[in-house]
């Protein structure tokens, strides 16, 4: 069959701060005066390339999931297939309608009503009228909005709102469907069910190309996967293969990150990150851990200006995408002292007999509060897997079965006994 | 070296259409098939500005005519009573309301069009449509406007008893060079307020200055004949004169109607081709 999809040496370059560069005229007319020629000299350290050279094809009927950490250039991509914004270089070929999906309810109007809404998206999303009125009770009943039509869905919860623009969505039938991390919000039903209609689309033989940090929804949905790494291709295979890629660094264990160049560590003026880290009790790393064992992880930064009150933080996620818990630092000694200039290393003790067993996934984050500023950020840093021996000391008991739960803590039980 | 252009199947025929991404350097990679096969998210666009912009309003939509009417009242006691300007035997409400019609939607139109691609920001950082679609719905939607004061218009005609000319023929051309005028100035200004946020600065000014230098509440007879013509420079004057020519019956300043039509198809053309430019680093910018 042929490729659907060809993208060849596709690079995309931004200057850095070209937000901020020359927002208004005055400083456009100034920097004109004081270098004329500044144009010349653009193979400066202000070019960030955000994608370098990617190359891939995909065929029809593929359903591809596109993964990486924050700033891969996962973002980039999808925008220039969806023609959002031009490549700087190469080439790319999209045979069929593409319908994108960056964000559910692009163009929504919180004054207009339901229907109202329906008519305007669908039209932005590429449908022609006549076909968003043969799909209408279609939307309708998928969202289930169908007393609400004529409200404004400023006055829609939610919820609501989530439903009735991506159903808009879901009913364009392109033939190539681009969607970036649209599920990471909504309950958990209405995930499930966009998951579906997604499934769904896969299987009438469209090509859908996935963008999401849910590996379990990514691995569900996808055949295929492309692992992107400082913005070239660092692995494109079967989805599950990819998934185990991006999930182990360079250090060859999901459980360990270094950056060894700092440039590339996270990190601004303020705070950079050196190190995260998976380890049990003596400090080994560890990717597998006993469940009845404590878990340590760690954060290793360096401080470069000492005028902040500094609090680092860990996320757990497991694999559905969901937030276990979030954990700040409250040691007393740091809590409202700003930290001097140095290297610091922060860990987290996570009891045994908590975590349920599964893989989890950290975020790691370096915040300030009050106000709010976040020096670092990287998600899904690290992870881990829980597994339980079956010895008969857990939670588990002497059940040996599948066992649901995000947690399994240890927990005290107490039963009296009355004579009858 | 970071231009791109969307282009559809040349052949029609096929039943797929394909989309070559890629960078190119042209001038004027115009699509027009692209606009054309978007045109009805242009009537949504405008729809859904008419349909939110009296929202939450008391008066709703007879704002649209309260602003000219008002402001012609005002202008009949400063202009037509106070300063006396002369107008040529039309009574001096129904001349500044002639005006004021085609001012209001200049004014109106380029204002919205301009700060429409800001506004917008949302829907250009996440999907593919023709962009230039956004400041033109923006002139379109000012068309409601623009039939309901024409009909407070016509009223006013009626009530001086003014009398049916021939000339009238030539009005819906001079209504049309203002919607091209319009669509002309707001695309141009709309694409630079994305790189340069001081247009959304000067644009009040702009306009007011704008209005000033019409012939909105005075006619160009007002000035000494030999220099009618510097006045005539600006695209506004000849549409003005032009259009109460013939609703009123006078003679036609050829030089003012043809330097306005010229003007107005250039300054259309050179919008485009800015907008075009600019075009494609605009989901960078916002």
């Amino acid at each position: 069959m042929s490729n659907i999809i060809t993208v060849e040496n596709i690079s995309k370059s931004y200057r850095l701060g070209a937000k901020q560069q020359n927002t208004t005229l005055r400083d456009s007319i100034i920097s004109t005066l004081k270098s004329p020629f500044a144009k010349s000299n653009k193979d400066d350290d202000s070019i960030l390339w955000a994608l370098k050279e990617i190359n891939f094809e995909i065929k029809r009927g593929e359903t591809v999931g596109i993964i990486g950490h924050n700033g891969a250039g996962k973002s980039t991509l999808l925008k220039i297939l969806s023609r959002i914004t031009k490549p700087t270089k190469g080439e790319a070929l999209l045979k069929g309608r593409v319908g994108s999906l960056l964000e559910v309810g692009t163009g929504f109007h919180a004054e207009l009503t339901g229907r109202e809404n329906i008519f305007l998206n669908g039209a932005i999303l590429g449908m022609r009228r006549e076909e968003i009125l043969k799909k209408f009770d279609e939307i309708v009943a998928f969202a289930e909005v169908e007393k609400f039509l004529d409200t404004p869905v400023k006055f829609y919860s939610s919820g609501m709102y989530m439903r009735l623009a991506f159903a808009v969505a879901a009913h364009l039938e392109p033939e190539i469907l681009i969607v970036d991390e649209v599920l990471a919000v909504g309950d958990i039903t209405f995930q499930r069910k966009c998951l579906n209609k997604m499934k769904d689309v896969g299987e009438h033989g469209r090509t859908v190309l996935f963008v999401s940090h849910n590996m379990q929804a990514v691995a569900r949905l996808c055949t295929r996967g492309i692992l992107l790494r400082e913005g070239q291709i660092s692995a494109d295979g079967t989805m599950n293969n990819v998934i185990n890629a991006y999930l182990k660094s360079d250090s060859g264990t999901a459980a360990l990150r270094e950056w060894k160049d700092e440039k590339t560590a996270p990190g601004n003026a303020i705070a950079r990150l050196v190190r995260t880290r998976v380890c049990d009790d003596e400090g080994n790393t560890k990717e597998t851990i006993d469940i009845r064992k404590q878990i340590v992880v760690e954060m290793t930064y360096d401080v470069l200006a000492s005028d902040k009150v500094l609090v680092p933080n860990f996320h757990f996620y497991n694999e559905d995408g969901t937030c276990v818990f979030i954990s700040h630092n409250m040691e007393k000694e740091w809590r409202y002292t700003p930290r001097p200039v140095g290297r610091y290393i922060s860990k987290l003790f996570v009891p045994g007999n908590f975590l349920a067993e599964g893989r989890f996934l950290i975020t790691v984050a370096l915040s300030t509060y009050l106000p709010l500023e976040v020096h670092f950020v990287d998600r899904d840093s690290v992870s881990f897997t829980v597994i339980d021996n079956l010895d008969g000391d857990t939670a588990r008991g002497d059940y040996a079965g599948h066992l649901p739960g995000i947690v399994r803590p240890l927990l005290e039980w107490e039963t009296e006994r009355e004579d009858i | 070296m970071n231009k791109t252009t969307n282009e559809l199947s040349a052949d029609s025929f096929a039943s797929e259409q394909i989309i070559k991404i890629k960078p190119v350097n042209n001038w004027f990679d115009f699509s027009l098939r692209d606009l054309w096969a978007y045109r009805e998210l242009l009537y949504f666009l405008a729809l859904r500005d008419i349909q939110i912009r009296y929202k939450q309003t008391a008066l709703g939509a007879a704002w649209t005519l309260l602003q000219p009417l008002l402001t012609m009242a005002v202008f009949t006691v400063l202009f037509g009573k106070l300063a006396g300007i002369k107008t040529d035997d039309i009574p001096y409400p129904l001349f500044a309301f002639s005006g004021l019609v085609l001012w209001t939607f200049i004014n109106t139109t380029i204002n919205n069009s301009s700060n429409s691609l800001v506004n917008n920001s949302n829907l250009i950082t996440k999907i593919f449509f023709p962009r230039l679609l956004i400041p033109v719905s923006a002139v379109i939607a000012g068309l409601v406007d623009l039939c309901l004061s024409l009909f407070v218009l016509i009223g006013i005609m009626i009530f001086y008893a003014q009398g049916f000319h021939l000339s009238m023929l030539f009005a819906p051309l001079f209504l049309l060079m203002t919607v091209l005028l319009a669509i002309g100035v707001g695309s141009f200004l709309s694409s630079l307020n994305v790189r340069f946020r001081d247009v959304k600065m000067l644009l009040p000014f702009g306009l007011q200055l704008w209005m000033f230098v019409s012939p909105v509440f005075y006619p160009l007879s007002l000035f000494p004949e030999k220099w009618r013509w510097v006045v005539s420079l600006n695209p506004l004057t000849g549409i003005l004169e032009g259009f109460r020519a013939s609703l009123f019956g006078k003679p036609f300043d050829v030089f003012a109607v043809a330097t306005s039509i010229v003007l107005t198809i250039s300054l259309l053309f050179i919008g485009a081709v800015v907008f075009k430019k600019m075009e494609n680093d605009f989901a960078d910018y916002l």
